[in-house]
């Protein structure tokens, strides 16, 4: 993409209707396409299988949703500012074991392994904040280097065990199979932690300031915002979101081996894409990740359902985010072009 | 610019020293004689069920005196067994103990290894014949595939609805064999008339991927009546996911897994039966077996006779296939008996 | 004296390449501590034959990333190649006529890349994480779960044999002469020099009169093409055509390119450094298994060799700034 037109662009469109205001149209638009693609998803589908449409089958997408979701409401902060965060997959793996591993040898009782294992992905966070922000090493060769690491870590740690659901204590495995008034509490968690980060990015200094330092750096040193030390949060805040994650995960799966999320940072980045969020920074939302997220997700039941065959998934997949992206490209260039047409007087 | 033609000039020059230093430490003496240095190279570690067949190899290994390991990759693919195959033929072990994810995939290597004069055995699933000398069967594939479809007929009311198959990967032999004979079975027995066979799904012998393809199993076959899962790590996942959605008792589970981690399972009824065999037993004869050969005490041909320590006497097969002897069925009144 | 001491330090001591070729030679030591099977022809040759895939690909893949973008597609291609030319063969096809298909493919599927980059103006980032992924599926789709095998002895001798005589495996003949042909492309042709002026300033290319456009087009083609070449090798090393084959490649493979000194950025990077950087991946990987360590934990090694590789130099580079900073302001005080 034209960084260098839309830099020049972005101030005079700024000035006639305010940067917030574009920013939030734009956002709402691609929402409101997702939300589109799922109504014909659903209505199609629907119609060929009206078992998609029950209450049952909703619940089991959104529980399969929930965790990616949670990971990729994380994800979106640190995309927000021209960053990425390849190495999720291995911190949800390597929470998960060793959250199970400390319930599975009553080293801690359950909310303290709970607490160990947020506490080890806001660490780990916070190691990739430190390579990227102090280090000076770009992000995503960073976190290539951190998804190695961790991910290493996981197997030197589990040394070829693996913790299985029945060395877990029932409450542990309950979580992710209980329910708060008649919703899965996993489903619960994902949406409070959607809404909050969503309200915190949109209506918090802090958030406004991470749209600003992933839309024009340099503008944002020069306006004095510590962007430094934003995207060291905003890496914690990955890691912590990920650790979460890695915690529901060991309840939600009760065996756990080493091998365990693998794969998970390319369906987490493709739920923030295909969510809007651009990867050059600057603009997209939490919503848009998540609705990102429940898209996929349906795609992956309503094959399922369909009995289609499980092989067109990925292809599948990865068609839609190249739709998604060429869908963002298109909105782009389109404001480009009202911009330029008023821009010349 | 002349730095650089003298940097290929050293890179070239290094590696074609080193790759034409025939010979070297590579061919040299081929494990044999009275030296036991047996390494066991199962489907993937991290499997309960492996470990388990590691401590009869173990057993074995103590009784005879010989040095026992076992090694193998996280991933239950031919191609992440294929370094290690390598690896062990450089350390220039007496025999390679295998389970092939990949018949094929691994065969060029194994022919490598056994061009090194290392004795190669298959257990559990074998690799393509003529990679292997002897291979250690559990059961009769036969016997293993038609005694699962007997027990889901036992077990689901009037023996009549749809089932389904939840397998490891798609190219293990062993899998492979045993589905093509519940196939069968279902095909040819008048019994199992009532029985569909809607679909296979392939777990991949990893719990994350085993839980969702058992998952997707029940979104996508409302009436499906029972599961099949002839892998440890399939039958734990899939009994794990009926008692989270509450399908326990409505859709029937059985299959081949260790009675450890089905305990709980078969005590509540979830999985009222399942076949297994013993699986020390067979990494105790695989062991034997391959020290023998090293030993040079029989050569792994048909009709080849030999007295494998506890487990008595054995005869090599056609193929060179040794038999452990018949699949054992659990069930809820001798789950206990037995602890691995 | 001074002057000339100095040319040498920038030109041989100070580059990144000597750094690595001193990495290779302390892996091969630490590798022979490690385990008496380390040092023999034979296992340099196995080690060499399983790197090949990675290497073949890493070439195209140095070029795109001095060129400013990035290809993540290609370990999917790899698995559409392999899985292609296994359902070639399963009908029956020959060889003769299967493998220059699945090339072809591979310049289809580059082209796409390509196109959806340069003229679509998408961000090649996300573009091959979806083709990525889209690959990969269609991979799944042709071959479903099954796995294609019975090869031609001279296929398979081709993939996991060396050339008579030696322990050269004959994928390295191939990688050679590839590397050979892209080293003297890039360092010594106007087009190699066009690829450094797109990485450094793809405005100011543009403005020069370079197609950046075609150039980088075309580049993604060449990685879609030796891609699914190097699925053809892996095939033929395994004897086993699949789907999932290549899986988990790319890691290893942008890994090999930032090792070698290409900057994520562009502009930047030698292939020599590429062809050292794989080699010194592949020897420690080599070594750590010998001494029975598994690759998952000697991934730990990998990963923390690829952040010092970047954090290293720019380290050094702000500690030296620093250094001349102090010493500048100490000159002005003083005088």
């Amino acid at each position: 993409m034209d960084r260098t037109v839309e830099a020049q662009f972005a101030p005079r469109l700024a000035g006639r209707i305010g940067l917030e205001r574009t920013l939030a149209l734009v956002a709402r638009l691609r929402e409101l396409g997702i939300l589109v693609a799922l109504a014909v998803i659903v209505v199609v589908v629907g119609v060929q299988a009206p078992r998609f449409l029950s209450v049952s089958n909703f619940e089991q997408i959104l529980l399969s949703v929930s965790l990616i979701a949670i990971v990729a409401v994380g994800q979106t902060s640190v995309v927000l500012t021209r960053n990425v965060d390849l190495s999720v997959g291995s911190v949800v793996g390597l929470v998960a074991f060793v959250t199970g591993d400390l319930l599975k040898e009553h080293v801690l009782g359950v909310p303290g392994a709970i607490l160990a294992g947020c506490a080890l992905g806001l660490g780990l966070g916070a190691l990739n904040g430190l390579i990227i922000t102090v280090g000076r090493v770009p992000a995503i060769v960073a976190t290539l280097g951190t998804l190695y690491v961790y991910r290493g870590l996981d197997f030197l740690i589990a040394g070829g065990k693996q913790v299985s659901a029945i060395d877990l204590p029932n409450s542990y495995l309950r979580i992710a199979s209980s329910s708060v008034i008649g919703i899965p509490t996993l489903i619960v968690f994902a949406a409070v932690t959607a809404a909050i980060a969503a309200y915190l990015l949109r209506y918090s200094g802090t958030g406004r300031e991470l749209y600003a330092i992933g839309s024009n750096p340099t503008a944002a040193e020069l306006v004095g915002i510590p962007a430094q030390r934003l995207v060291f949060g905003a890496f914690v805040i990955c890691g912590l979101l990920a650790g979460v994650a890695g915690v529901l995960w060991g309840s939600r799966f009760g065996t756990v081996n080493a091998f365990a999320a693998g794969g998970l940072e390319l369906q987490v980045i493709a739920a923030v894409v295909v969510g809007g969020v651009n990867i050059f920074g600057g603009s997209g939302t939490v919503l848009g990740a998540v609705l990102g997220a429940a898209l996929l997700g349906t795609i992956e039941n309503a094959l399922r359902i369909l009995h289609l065959s499980q092989f067109w998934l990925q292809a599948i997949d990865g068609a839609v985010i190249l739709l998604a992206v060429g869908t963002d490209a298109a909105i782009r260039s389109y404001f480009q072009r009202i911009l330029m047409r008023t821009g010349r007087r | 610019m002349g730095w650089k033609r003298g940097a290929h000039i050293a890179i070239g020059g290094v590696m074609g020293l080193v790759l034409s230093a025939c010979g070297g430490g590579g061919g040299g003496t081929s494990g044999g004689g009275g030296n036991l240095n047996i390494a066991f190279l199962p489907k993937q570690v991290n499997n309960p069920y492996f470990d388990v067949a590691a401590s009869g190899g173990q057993e074995a290994a103590a009784e005879l005196k010989g040095q026992f390991k076992q090694v193998g990759p996280s991933e239950a693919t031919g191609a992440a067994q294929i370094p290690f195959i390598q690896t062990l033929t450089q350390q220039n072990v007496s025999a390679i103990v295998v389970s092939a994810d990949d018949p094929n995939a691994i065969a060029p290597a194994l022919k490598q290894a056994m061009q090194k004069g290392i004795k190669v055995v298959g257990y559990d699933s074998s690799p393509a014949p003529d990679a292997r000398k002897v291979f250690i069967n559990q059961a009769d594939s036969k016997d293993i595939g038609e005694i699962e479809v007997q027990m889901v007929c036992d077990e689901i009311p009037g023996c009549a609805g749809e089932i389904a198959i939840l397998s490891a990967t798609s190219t293990a032999t062993n899998q492979n064999a045993w589905i093509d004979f519940m196939k069968q079975a279902l095909a040819s027995n008048s019994k199992y008339s009532g029985l569909k066979l809607v679909k296979v799904a392939y777990g991949n012998d990893d719990p994350q991927t085993s839980t969702t393809e058992a998952q997707g199993l029940l979104q996508a076959y409302p009436n499906l009546k029972g599961i099949i899962s002839p892998t440890t790590v399939g039958i734990s996942a899939a009994a794990q996911v009926l008692e989270q959605t509450g399908k326990a008792g409505k859709v029937q589970l059985t299959g081949l897994g260790t009675p450890n981690l089905m305990r709980k399972f078969v005590k509540d009824g979830t999985c009222k039966q399942f076949a297994l065999w013993n699986v020390k037993d067979l990494g105790y004869l695989a062991y034997y077996t391959a020290a023998l050969m090293v030993q040079g005490k029989i050569k792994g041909q048909s009709g080849d006779k030999f007295h494998a320590g506890r487990l008595g006497d054995y005869t090599i097969g056609s193929d060179g296939v040794v038999l452990l002897g018949p699949p054992f069925v659990f069930k809820a009144d001798n789950i206990d008996q037995l602890n691995f | 004296m001074i002057t000339q001491l100095s040319a040498l330090r920038t030109r041989v001591l100070a580059r990144w390449e000597t750094l690595l070729v001193l990495l290779l030679i302390v892996f091969i030591w630490l590798g022979s501590s490690l385990s008496p099977y380390f040092l023999s022809g034979s296992n340099f040759s196995d080690l060499t034959s399983n790197l090949m895939e990675k290497a073949i690909m890493a070439l195209p893949l140095a070029l795109i990333i001095i060129a400013g973008e990035i290809d993540l597609s290609v370990e999917s291609m790899l698995g559409l190649a392999s899985a292609l030319l296994g359902l070639t063969y399963a009908i029956g096809w020959s060889l003769w006529l299967g493998i220059p298909l699945v090339l072809a493919v591979g310049a289809l599927g580059g082209l796409l890349n390509g196109l959806l980059v340069t003229w679509a103006r998408l961000p090649s980032l996300v573009v091959t994480l979806g083709t990525l992924a889209l690959f990969r599926g269609l991979a799944s789709v042709v071959l479903g779960p099954q796995s294609v095998s019975g090869w031609p002895a001279a296929f398979t001798n081709f993939g996991f044999g060396d050339v008579p005589g030696t322990l050269i495996p004959w994928p390295f003949v191939v990688f050679a002469v590839l590397a050979g042909a892209f080293t003297f492309v890039l360092h010594r042709t106007w087009i190699g020099r066009q690829l450094y002026a797109i990485g450094k300033n793809k405005e100011a290319a543009r403005y020069a009169g370079i197609r950046v456009a075609r150039a980088k087009t075309l580049l993604f083609v060449l990685s879609g093409v030796l891609s699914a070449l190097a699925g053809v090798v892996l095939t033929a090393r395994f004897s086993s055509a699949r789907a999932d084959n290549g899986q988990g490649f790319v890691l290893d493979v942008v890994t090999a390119v930032l090792l070698g000194g290409v900057n994520i950025f562009g502009g930047e990077g030698t292939i020599v450094g590429v062809v050292l950087a794989v080699f010194v991946i592949g020897v420690l990987r080599n070594g750590l298994t010998l001494a029975d360590v598994s690759p998952d934990t000697q991934s730990v090694a990998v990963g923390a060799l690829l952040i010092i590789s970047v954090a290293g130099p720019t380290a050094v580079r702000r500690i030296r700034s620093a250094w001349s900073n102090r010493r500048l302001t100490q000159a002005a005080d003083s005088s």
